[in-house]
Order: C-alpha cells, then sequence, then structure tokens
C-alpha cells in the first residue's frame, strides 16, 4: 500500500496544496515508482488516500502520456522524433534504435529491459537527436552513443 | 547589450548558486522590493517597463498583475514552465542553468499581487530541471529569501513545484490551473478570468518562466534602464530558440526588433551546408510558416504579425531547401493531433482527419481532392475551436499550402513517391 | 424587473434576466439554437461548438465612452470577428446575435461534419433512432453527403456495459460530456469520466462497482446520441412505436412526474411497459428520476400477478373463484365479524384509501356490537402525518427558491436512500445555491458530504436528541445553534423515522414542528417540515385515514389492503387481501382479491410534500383484476351501500369535500399545466434530451395546517420514550429493499437488498 510504503512523501506532498486533489498527479508519479505502472492497485491506492472516485484518477492516468497504463520495461526510453529533432535525424535515429532493440517503437523487448517509445518535442531542440532514459535527458544522440548507453544500461539494475 | 539579462549562465559561470548568483546583484531586487517598494510599486515599475509575456500570447505583464483584486484572499502565482511548444528549449535553459533569477521573479510576481503562495508548474518531463530548481528553492529558504518573515518584513511566501505529466495543452493557462487542480488539463471557459478566479477559483497571475527572469533586473535597475532594450512596443530582451537546419542550434537572446531573421540564422551559424533557407516558423508549430522571402523581418511582435506570423514563444526552426514541406507540415499535424485534449468538436475530429489526409498524401494515394480538403478540413476548424490549440492546428496546414502549394501537387501527381522520396536532406 | 436585460435575436427583442445564455435566451423567443454538450439543467461547458453564432455589441467610442449611434440613430453594433457559442456567451443590455446567417449555418454544417466523421452508420439499429439529437440535426443542419473516407473512420468498441444498467456504445458516443457532467455536478457520484484525450477521448468508468448510481438511466435521456443505452430498453421498441401515458412514480414520497412507454406485444397479446421515463414538472422532478422509478416496472407485467379472485375450498387450497363468489363470501364474513380490522397499505391511491375509510367510518363499527378498527402498514408515519400536514412547507414553496440565507436542517433520515431526487434537490439547494445544511444523524449518509455542521447521536436516540437540543435542557455537544436557525431566512426541516417506534417519530415531528415554531418560521411559505415517508402514497393515505389507535392482536376479520408482506397485521381468523401478488401474507388468506396496478388505472396520489397529483392509465386492465377501489364499492354495496361511483375522478368528488385540506382540488385543477422553463420535450430533442413534457398535469400541493385560517400553531412537548428493541432492528432506509416489486424487475433484480441486510453506506 501506497499509503504506507510513502507515508512521509505523501504527507509532504498533500502540505503543498490548500486541495487535496492537486496532489494526485504527484502521487500518481510515487505510485507509478512503486507499482511499475499505473495498474489498478496504483489507481485504487491514490485515489483512498485523496477520497476520489477511483474512476476520476483513472482518466488522470489517461490524459497524461507520462503516466504508463501498461507494464513497461525496466527503462522506458523516449525519443523525440517531433519536426525539429527530424530535421537533424531523428527519424533515421528512430530507426537505428528500433533495430539495435529488435522492437519498434511503442514495444518493449522481451527481457522486459527496454520500453522504446517516440514522443513529441521534450524541449531540448538544440541538442537533437535527444532521448529520455526514464525522464533522465540524453542529449545529442548518435547511433554509436546510442549502443554504448544501451550496453550499459543493460549491465545496471534500477529494481 | 553587451551582457546577458536572461541567459547569464553565458557571462558568469556557476550562477546558479546561490552564493554566485547573489555575488552578481542576485536577490538584490528581492531586498529592494520587500524592504524599500510598497508592492504597488512593484506591480508600477513592471507596468512601466511595457515586459511583455514570454509565454507566446505578448500580453503585459505588468497590465496582467493590476488586474488582481486586492481585497480577495489568497491570491496564488502560477509559473507556467511547461515549456512543450515544439522547437521551444529557453525555459529549460533557464530552469536549469539560472533558477535563482526565475525564483526571485516569482516571488517579486508574489510580493506585488501580495499572493504568499507560487506554484511553478513545469512539464514532467523536466524532472531534471526540477530537481536543479528544488534545490535552489531549496537554498533560498536555507538563506531566508522564501518562507515565513522574509528578511524580517513579516512577508511570507512559500514556493512549490509541481509537475505535469506529458500534455502540450497545460501551457494553455487555463488548462495549466485545471491541471494543477488535479483535473484533466483541458482549457476552461473565461471569463472568469484567472486574475479573478484562477487556481482554486481565487485570483491569479500567471507567467511564464522567462517573462519573471525578467523582473529581477527590471525591479533592480528599472523601467526606463529595461526599455533601453528593445523597441518602443516590444521593449526588453527576448531568448530566441533556434533549432532544425541551422550549425548552431541553441538560444540566443537579442533586444526584441534589433535584428532580423536572417542575422538570427547567422548568429546559429547559418545553415548546414549553406544551403538556401526554405521556410521559417517562427513559433513552432504554431505560427505560419514564412517563405524565405520574409527574412529580412525584425525579431519583434508586431513585425512579425506584419509579415504574416507571429513571434509567440521565438521557436525559430529552420528549414532549408532539403526539407520537405509536406512531410514537415504533417510533423506538426501529427504533433496537434497527438496533443489535442479532445475537448471541442473541431479540434478533435480536425487534426484527425487532416492526419489521414497528410498519410494518405505522403503514401502516394493521394489525389488533388485531397490537398483541397486539407485545406477546407483547416478552414472548418478555424476560428470555431474552444482554446488556440486548435486553431494552431490549422496554421501548418493553411500556411504550407499558401506558401508551397506546388510540393502537396508533387505529392498527388506522382513526381514525388514515399519510395523515391527522401523527407529531409 | 430591475436585473433584466435586453437584446436582439435575429432581430427580434427580447429580455431575460440577467445571466442568461444566448441559447436560452433566444430560446424564450421560440428560436433553436442547436446543441448537444450544452444542456439547460448542466453548467455550460461550450464543448461540441454545435451553437456558434454571430454576436456584437453596442460599439462604444473608446473616447467619449458613449454608444455610437449612426445617422439614423440606431445603435452601432459592433461584431464579434469570431463566432460565438451561444451556451457559454451570457446576454448584456444591447447584444445583438444573429443565428440565421449564412456564417452560422456553414459552421452548423462544418461542426455536424466533423462530428460524423467518428459516428457510425448504424442508426437503422440504434436505439436512438427516432428520436435522436444528432439524426435529426444533420437532417436539419447538416451536410448532404460526407467527405470523409469511410475507411478511415474509427471503429471504437459498442455493447459495453458501464454497469449492469446502462450500456456504452464508444463509437456512438460524440465527447459532449454531458454524462459526466450529470453524475459529477448533479448526481454528484463520480463514476463517468472521460479518459485519454484527442481522438482516443472516451467515457469510462473504472469504479467499484462500475457505474454505480441511483441516477444512472438519466445519463440515457440527456446524450444526445445512442451512446448510452439501458440494459432495460435496449433493442426493445422503437420510440416511434411506443404510446406514451403521463404518470407518477409510485416509489417514493418525491412523486416524481413520468411517461409510461406502452407497446402492445404480439408476443404475449397485450401491452407492455417498454420504458418509463421522466416528464418534466420544475416543482417536483425537473426533468430527473431515480433508477428505481425507471427500471422497477416489469412487476405491472409479472408473471405471477394475480389475475382472479382466490377462494379457499374444502381442502384449505386457494382456487380460483368468481369475483361474485368472492365478493359474497367477503360481505358475509364482515357482516357477521364481532371484530375487523382493516390495514391499508401506503402505496394505494387516495381514492382508494379514501372509500376504504368510508367503509370504516360508515359501514363497518356502525353496529354497537362490532368492534372495527383501520390502519396503515407501515404504522409509523401514521403517528406523525398529522404533524406533517399541519407544519408542513407552504403551499408555494419552492425547490428552487432554497438557497443563500436558508437553512435546511436533515434529522434521521437519509434522503437519497428515501426519496432520491430530493437528494438532488436539497443538494443543489446547498451546493450551487448556497442553503445551509445542517445534518442530524446517528450514522453517515451521503447528505453529510454538504453539511456545514454536523450532529450525532445513537441510533433510536433521535427523539430525546431533537427534544435536548431545541429546548437547550441538556448540555449538547455539539449543539445546535438556535440564533442561526431563528436568524435564516427559512427553515426546512427534512426528517425520517428511521430506528423510531411510533411514540419517538411522533415525538421527534413534534418536536421539530416546536422547533419551528419557536425559531419563527412556522407558517412562512418556504419553511416547514418535509417528512422522508416509506412510500408513494403515505400522506394521502395518512390522510384519509386519519390516525388510529393500537393494533388489536387479534380479531375476527383482517380486511387487508394493498399491504404486500407487512410484519405488523393482527391474527385473524378470516384474512381478506387485496394484492398484486399472492404475497406470503395473501397466500394466508383466505379470499385474496387481484387488484390493478397504478399503470393500469388512474387515481391520485399526495406526495411527502403534499402535492396531489393525477396518474393516468397507460396499460389495460390484467386479466380479471380490479381497482381497489372498485373491489372496496363492490364489497361495500354487498354491506348495503349504495355507492354508484363509475372510477376514481367521482370518488375524488367526494373525497375532497371529506378530507382536510384536500377542498376545491378536481381532476381538471389536477391537470392544469402552466409554461415551465426551461421548456423541455418538445420536438427539439437536442435542447432538453428525451424528457417528456408535461400535458397531464403539475399537480397542487395543498396547504398546510399552519396556512389555513383557524389554526393556531402551539409548542407541545411530547414524551420521548426509548426505542423498542423492534424499532431499533429495523433496516435503515434503502432504495433497493423493496423486495415485492424489486425481485421481479427485469435489471434491478440483482440490486435487491434482502430485509435484514445493511445497504453500503455513503462514504
Amino acid at each position: 500500500m501506497l499509503k504506507e510504503k510513502r507515508a512521509s512523501d505523501i504527507q509532504k506532498t498533500l502540505a503543498k496544496y490548500p486541495s487535496k486533489r492537486s496532489a494526485v498527479m504527484p502521487l500518481l508519479y510515487m505510485a507509478q515508482q512503486e507499482y511499475g505502472y499505473c495498474d489498478d492497485n496504483a489507481i485504487r491506492d491514490v485515489a483512498e488516500i485523496l477520497g476520489l472516485d477511483p474512476t476520476e484518477v483513472k482518466s488522470i492516468v489517461g490524459f497524461y502520456t507520462m503516466f504508463h497504463e501498461e507494464p513497461t520495461g525496466q527503462y522506458v526510453i523516449e525519443v523525440c522524433d517531433d519536426l525539429p529533432c527530424a530535421l537533424r535525424g531523428a527519424d533515421d535515429f528512430v530507426a537505428h534504435c528500433e533495430r539495435r532493440l529488435g522492437i519498434k517503437a511503442g514495444q518493449t523487448t522481451p527481457d522486459g529491459k527496454f520500453t522504446l517509445r517516440t514522443v513529441m518535442c521534450i524541449a531540448a531542440c538544440d541538442r537533437a537527436p535527444v532521448a529520455q532514459v526514464n525522464t533522465e535527458y540524453r542529449y545529442a544522440l548518435t547511433p554509436e552513443s546510442f549502443d554504448q548507453m544501451i550496453e550499459e544500461l543493460k549491465g545496471q539494475d534500477i529494481k | 547589450m553587451d551582457k546577458h539579462i536572461l541567459l547569464r549562465d553565458l557571462d558568469v559561470p556557476n550562477i546558479r548558486e546561490l552564493a554566485v548568483y547573489q555575488a552578481n546583484d542576485g536577490y538584490a531586487a528581492w531586498r529592494k522590493a520587500l524592504t524599500a517598494m510598497k508592492p504597488e510599486e512593484v506591480v508600477a515599475v513592471v507596468k512601466d517597463s511595457g515586459l511583455r509575456g514570454r509565454g507566446g500570447a505578448g500580453f503585459p505583464a505588468g497590465l496582467k498583475w493590476s488586474f488582481i483584486p486586492k481585497d480577495i484572499f489568497p491570491k496564488y502565482v502560477v509559473v507556467n514552465g511547461d515549456e512543450s511548444e515544439a522547437g521551444t528549449f529557453k525555459d529549460h535553459q533557464l530552469l536549469d542553468n539560472n533558477p535563482h533569477q526565475v525564483i526571485e521573479g516569482t516571488a517579486l510576481c508574489a510580493y506585488a499581487v501580495q499572493a504568499n503562495t507560487a506554484y511553478i508548474y513545469l512539464r514532467g518531463e523536466f524532472l531534471e530541471p526540477s530537481r536543479t530548481l528544488q534545490r535552489a528553492i531549496d537554498d533560498a529558504y536555507a538563506a531566508g529569501l522564501l518562507g515565513q518573515n522574509i528578511l524580517g518584513t513579516g512577508y511570507n511566501l512559500d514556493i512549490h513545484i509541481h509537475l505535469g505529466a506529458g500534455a502540450y495543452i497545460c501551457g494553455e493557462e487555463t488548462a495549466l490551473l485545471s491541471s494543477l487542480e488535479g483535473q484533466l488539463g483541458q482549457p476552461r471557459l473565461r471569463p472568469p478570468f484567472p486574475a479573478v478566479q484562477g487556481l482554486y477559483a481565487k485570483p491569479t497571475v500567471i507567467n511564464n518562466v522567462e517573462t519573471l527572469a525578467n523582473v529581477p533586473p527590471i525591479v533592480l535597475n528599472g523601467a526606463q534602464w529595461y526599455r533601453q532594450f528593445g523597441t518602443e512596443k516590444s521593449p526588453g530582451t527576448k531568448i530566441f530558440c533556434v533549432s532544425g537546419r541551422v550549425n548552431r542550434p541553441g538560444n540566443y537572446e537579442l533586444p526584441l526588433g534589433q535584428y532580423t531573421i536572417r542575422e538570427l540564422i547567422d548568429m546559429a551559424g547559418g545553415t548546414i551546408d549553406n544551403r538556401p533557407v526554405k521556410g521559417i516558423l517562427p513559433a513552432g508549430s504554431s505560427a505560419p510558416i514564412l517563405p524565405a522571402s520574409a527574412l529580412d523581418t525584425k525579431l519583434d511582435y508586431e513585425s512579425m504579425q506584419a509579415a504574416g506570423s507571429l513571434l509567440g514563444s521565438a521557436s525559430f526552426v529552420i528549414l532549408d531547401d532539403t526539407v520537405d514541406i509536406v512531410w514537415a507540415a504533417r510533423k506538426m499535424v501529427r504533433f496537434f493531433k497527438h496533443e489535442s485534449c479532445g475537448k471541442c468538436t473541431p479540434c478533435r475530429e480536425g487534426t484527425h482527419w487532416a492526419m489521414k489526409l497528410y498519410d494518405k498524401i505522403v503514401s502516394g494515394q493521394g489525389s488533388l481532392q485531397d490537398v483541397e480538403m486539407l485545406g477546407e478540413v483547416a478552414n472548418s476548424m478555424a476560428g470555431k475551436c474552444f482554446c488556440l490549440l486548435g486553431e494552431f492546428a490549422t496554421s501548418p496546414i493553411l500556411s504550407t499550402l499558401k506558401h508551397f502549394r506546388p510540393e502537396y501537387e508533387a505529392w498527388v501527381s506522382g513526381a514525388k513517391t514515399p519510395a523515391g522520396a527522401s523527407f529531409h536532406t | 424587473m430591475a436585473d433584466l436585460v435586453n437584446l436582439t435575436i435575429d432581430g427580434r427583442l427580447v429580455a431575460v434576466p440577467k445571466g442568461t445564455v444566448i441559447v436560452d435566451a433566444a430560446k424564450k423567443l421560440g428560436i433553436d439554437i442547436p446543441v448537444f454538450c450544452y444542456h439547460p439543467k448542466l453548467k455550460p461547458v461550450g464543448m461540441c461548438r454545435m451553437c456558434l453564432v454571430e454576436v456584437g455589441t453596442p460599439k462604444v467610442d473608446p473616447a467619449t465612452k458613449q454608444v455610437v449611434k449612426d445617422e439614423a440613430g440606431n445603435v452601432v453594433i459592433a461584431w464579434m470577428p469570431k463566432l460565438q457559442t451561444a451556451c457559454t456567451t451570457t446576454v448584456s443590455e444591447g447584444m445583438s446575435v444573429r443565428t440565421n446567417t449564412r456564417q452560422v449555418a456553414d459552421a452548423r454544417e462544418d461542426i455536424l461534419e466533423f462530428l460524423l466523421t467518428s459516428h457510425p452508420l448504424d442508426c437503422p439499429i440504434c436505439d436512438k433512432g427516432g428520436e435522436c439529437p444528432l439524426q435529426n440535426l444533420t437532417m436539419g443542419y447538416g451536410p448532404g453527403v460526407s467527405r470523409f473516407d469511410y475507411d478511415a473512420k474509427q471503429h471504437n468498441d459498442k455493447h459495453v456495459p458501464l454497469g449492469d444498467l446502462i450500456f456504452l456504445d464508444r463509437e456512438r458516443c460524440i465527447q459532449c460530456g454531458r454524462c459526466v457532467r450529470f453524475q459529477d455536478d448533479v448526481a454528484d457520484d463520480h463514476v463517468l469520466q472521460f479518459h485519454e484525450r484527442g481522438r482516443h477521448m472516451e467515457i469510462i468508468t473504472f469504479s467499484d462497482p462500475p457505474f454505480d448510481s441511483y441516477f444512472s438511466g438519466n445519463t440515457t435521456d440527456i446524450c444526445p446520441v445512442g451512446a448510452l443505452t439501458t440494459a432495460d430498453f435496449r433493442f426493445k421498441a422503437r420510440p416511434w412505436e411506443l404510446a406514451s401515458a403521463q404518470s407518477v412514480c409510485a416509489h417514493c414520497p418525491v412523486g416524481c412526474n413520468i411517461t409510461l412507454n406502452t407497446r402492445l406485444e404480439t408476443r404475449t397479446g397485450g401491452y407492455e411497459i417498454k420504458r418509463v421515463m421522466p416528464r418534466q414538472n420544475e416543482q417536483v422532478n425537473e426533468i430527473w428520476m431515480c433508477d428505481k422509478g425507471r427500471f422497477v416496472h416489469h412487476f405491472t407485467r409479472a408473471e405471477d400477478r394475480l389475475k382472479t379472485p382466490l377462494m379457499r375450498d374444502a381442502n384449505g387450497q386457494l382456487v380460483e373463484a368468481t369475483w361474485e363468489d368472492a365478493l359474497s363470501r367477503v360481505a358475509r364474513e364482515l357482516s357477521a365479524a364481532a371484530s375487523v380490522a382493516g390495514v391499508i397499505g401506503d402505496r394505494l391511491p387516495n381514492e382508494d384509501a379514501f372509500l376504504f375509510a368510508r367503509v370504516f367510518r360508515d359501514l363497518l363499527g356502525a353496529a354497537v356490537q362490532q368492534q372495527a378498527g383501520l390502519f396503515v402498514s407501515p404504522r409509523v408515519p401514521a403517528a406523525y402525518a398529522d404533524i406533517a400536514r399541519d407544519y408542513g412547507i407552504g403551499a408555494t414553496a419552492d425547490f428552487k427558491a432554497l438557497g443563500k440565507g436558508d437553512v435546511i436542517l436533515l434529522v434521521n433520515g437519509d434522503v437519497e436512500e428515501s426519496a432520491p431526487v430530493w437528494f438532488l434537490r436539497l443538494r443543489q439547494a446547498v451546493v450551487e445555491r448556497g442553503a445551509t445544511l445542517i445534518v442530524a444523524h446517528s450514522r453517515s449518509t451521503k447528505m453529510h458530504r454538504y453539511a456545514s455542521q454536523i450532529l450525532r447521536y445513537d441510533a433510536g436516540q433521535a427523539a430525546q436528541w431533537a427534544e435536548h437540543v431545541i429546548r437547550n435542557t441538556q448540555h449538547a455537544t455539539p449543539p445546535l445553534d438556535l440564533e442561526q436557525i431563528k436568524g435564516a431566512r427559512n427553515l426546512l426541516i427534512v426528517f425520517g423515522d428511521e430506528k423510531l417506534n411510533e411514540a419517538g417519530a411522533r415525538a421527534l415531528a413534534r418536536s421539530l414542528a416546536n422547533l419551528l415554531i419557536l425559531a419563527g418560521h412556522a407558517g412562512k411559505a418556504s419553511s416547514g417540515l418535509l417528512p422522508l415517508y416509506p412510500h408513494a402514497n403515505t400522506q394521502g393515505v395518512c390522510d384519509m385515514v386519519g390516525r388510529a389507535g393500537p393494533l388489536p392482536e387479534r380479531v375476527d376479520v383482517a380486511w387487508l389492503v394493498g399491504v404486500g408482506d407487512a410484519e405488523d397485521v393482527p391474527q385473524a381468523a378470516f384474512v381478506i387481501a387485496q394484492d398484486l401478488f399472492l404475497t406470503d401474507l395473501a397466500a394466508r388468506a383466505d379470499v385474496v382479491l387481484p387488484a390493478l396496478s397504478f399503470a393500469e388505472r388512474d387515481g391520485t396520489f399526495t406526495s411527502g410534500d403534499r402535492r396531489v397529483q393525477r396518474f393516468y392509465r397507460a396499460l389495460p386492465p390484467l386479466a380479471q383484476a380490479k381497482p381497489d377501489w372498485w373491489i372496496i364499492q363492490e364489497i361495500a354495496r354487498r354491506l348495503g351501500a349504495k355507492w354508484r361511483y363509475s372510477g376514481a375522478e367521482a370518488i375524488f368528488g367526494d373525497l375532497t369535500a371529506a378530507v382536510a385540506g384536500y377542498a376545491g382540488l378536481t381532476y381538471p385543477v389536477l391537470s392544469e399545466t402552466v409554461e415551465q422553463w426551461p421548456p423541455m420535450g418538445r420536438a427539439d430533442l437536442y435542447y432538453g434530451g428525451t424528457v417528456y413534457d408535461n400535458t397531464g398535469g403539475l399537480g397542487m400541493r395543498y396547504p398546510a395546517g399552519v396556512e389555513q385560517t383557524g389554526f393556531t400553531p402551539h409548542v407541545e412537548w411530547l414524551p420521548a420514550p426509548e426505542p423498542t428493541v423492534d424499532a431499533l432492528r429495523r433496516p435503515v432506509p434503502a432504495l433497493y429493499r423493496d423486495g415485492e416489486l424489486i425481485r421481479r424487475s427485469h435489471v434491478l433484480a440483482g440490486h435487491l437488498i434482502a430485509p435484514g441486510e445493511i445497504p453500503v453506506l455513503a462514504k
């Protein structure tokens, strides 16, 4: 239960807002960390803490792209292929990522290690192609630096 | 302009650190305001400076602050750091490298309107910048610059960071407020305007990160000092984000109205391989594309409008002659389709329909009728959407059709095929 | 009126209250501006963009701040460059609106074309077909052909159960959000929301249980397409095949005005109710109704309805009998009995109850050797119905007028479970219009969510509590703020009899009446008591029967009329039962007489707020079953009465002459309607939904005792006895507890709450 596991974080978060409901997104981030993605338990935990109906929380999860409704790989690699990045080779870069991981964008490697997604502009167009790995920026990527990153991440286990 | 006003990290190494920031006039404006200025004087100086909102709309910031009713409490300041317009990355740099100036600007705004709580709403992808900013906020609290009884003046201010979670629409100020309240990030009806009923239905000022970063130097040096930069109607400096087919993409802080698009591109190292410029997107995907003939347009709100586009967030995406305009337009429409919140019919259905047409055209299955249809879909959307997102979505369609129609015709006449064409370079 | 705003729409002048949106102002002129997301009972959102119109305001010279006039002296209108949504734009003085221009027509065509790009072409099998706003508006304003490539259509899930009562067709949904807003803003059950965004946005429920709300059926009425359908009606009939009868819901004290839609079924060879729909009465239910009222109707054509009289044969078995034999037998037993007890259920219409009471007043017990008593079952409300009538809300009190400055005191009642639509109305008064709600109860109810003060006492102690806090005789924590109550503009006291016996319930009602008097609100038109009775005609039946003494334990003959399975009936040597079903109680009777349901006859009910309302026959009589009044009359005639009433209306004429408060009421008076705002249920389905227009009468609330000349309010404290064990054991009110009817519903049976079961209480 999120309520017990993250009690002090939840208290701190709730204290920031005059309305409990404002904490729904921060709490969903916490729940996503705990459960891996926003599964039923995550949603019902958050709903209970905030006194919301689970439907209301599910609605929030569905609206925002950073809340995952399906299980993801350990590392979610999100490559921007929006116009500014694409003007600097992002489409080709995404194709490379797909080849390297052996999956299509939107898929997860069979070992559950990597999920590859393409995303809209992430405000780093000056350092394209750019990606985020579990929301950490990786700037000015090349096929070579991507491959190297994958090798490094393969050796790590964040869970 | 010998020194940067906003991108001070380019002049002062490590200005992100509180000590360095303070050693370079940091929080001097904050001390000055708290100890020597009445709130309304802070509003007045910002009003006099002519500072216009840097998020895109260009609304005078001081005027916005003056709309806040005096007798309703609590009031809130909300900082819009949802930077999501394609090609925009200026707030990102400010947050990463000059966070205290954003905090100081936020604090000055809060004092000016007598708010005791401010929320800095950052797009969810700004997790790293948010950590930098949070450290800076913590340092400011520790130094007694935020919190209770600041500098012994009796004024209290809390600043909280709130992370979004991936929704461009939350850059729209009322959608941002809804999102901050834990609702869907969908825009609200106006009126009531946020100044009257904003966050939690209380009077609320919403300003962009860059806008507020302008405030400390204005308060410290005065409106006249600020007005030495820029033009009469567009005073001050502005950060221009340059991306796309240029050699040195990046942020360039320039006085408004002093330089042209051509000069901006030159500052960014010129185009890759010196290719001719084909099109300029002055405000990411949201403003009409300008053809190369507009290269000598001055970089200010009025000139860009006169040239047939908008300065907006000043996110200049440069397209050279290797870029297929239909491909680029499709990318932009894809963006809006993805980001349409779904609230209103024309945006929800129109972006979906337009995307279907683009897919058909670039798959080689399109006809001239589909090209016509694209324009009609965009025209059917135009002027009918709930918020600007839907209106913005029409601009890549209508403006590329206006300036680059032959490229569409090439796609549907068979002159260009998906197999034979490289979308760019 | 000072707050009227003048504007011009399509060249016609209209004056409307400040704050009115253009759609409604146009409606006043009979100009229909098409809408999908806008609903006059919901907050405007401006989502669908169907209502775009040209709007202009008087041009003001920025220098002089004066309105600019042309040479002819006419005000120059500054037209806004973009079309505006008529549903979100409030009127302003001198505003000018154009709804009939090319630009507006084009916009409507554009929006419809957009909506149709995602809409399926399944009108021929869609339940909404024939009463569908999208269909109608497409015919009226839409493009002749779609230019959208059919192959590019997005296909979504169909037949998605949102619960066991409501189905969603995701393809048909046009994302107007009416259902979401109804659930959020009206029902306050947040079980429907949007999920995803853009073209992927769709309605979901993720609640547990899923779409669980007493008001869920209303979403299908206001859904402007066939996206939401009820488990009851979907695929059952086409709207144009249905006959309509105006009726009044027979299941709770609210008295919602309803329409019974029937169709001749070749399969069964008779008429059946196909669906129950709300009928507009702004004084009662506006345009809403609860799911019990909507979905419980199947009992009217249940297989096991009593179809002929039954009598015990020589072997003691109940067998079919002729009316003549059964009635003669009943008359013989009644004449010969030394003691007779009549027990009448509080679902019975007024006319039947009146006639039954007359039997006991004029025929039975008249002879000295016969003891005859008349009782109402369940008997608790009968103990205080007279107080509720004397100190009830005024004849002109209007739920809509309740708001800022008014105090609503809710004592010992569960409004949503007992009178669901009153829950909606009281909630709106508090949440939307700022009335102050004080709740006193031994447990939580949904109404507690809106209370500004919550007071508690132990279960069964409501009467003691009330006396203490009102008389201030014993220090209660927290105390009831009597000064606040005195200072209120009006005081509405809503109360129930949960866990109280008769004496306790009467003492509570009396104390609450005292509070009204002491706080200076007694006799005010919009103040008074509002009792949460168990059934639809509790007040009416009590009005007809009056107060009764304690029920005897044993009598010679017990005559039970519409009591269902009531427990508290006397032991009797001979039992007569009139009912719809062979209930456990009826199965033990000696003569069972088949009665008609409210749907098969006409009559009147008196709601909990004393509104007398007509209901009309919707179905032909079932087999040999007869209206209760007919059965009672036939028995009475055999006891020597000369009555020859031809129908309920004739009885009503005598009733109004005899029963206090009902004077002046006639069927024609009850059938009167006035123009209601907002106008609903007309040809323009898109405006209000499929609620029916009211042409059968708005009914009339008869004056409270305090409103009548010669009545002097007086304070009187009744002893508040400790509740009996029986009373404490009595289950709390639950909407779906009514077993006889609910278990016969094809769709509600699963919701039935067993007699002893404790329902899930409001969070």
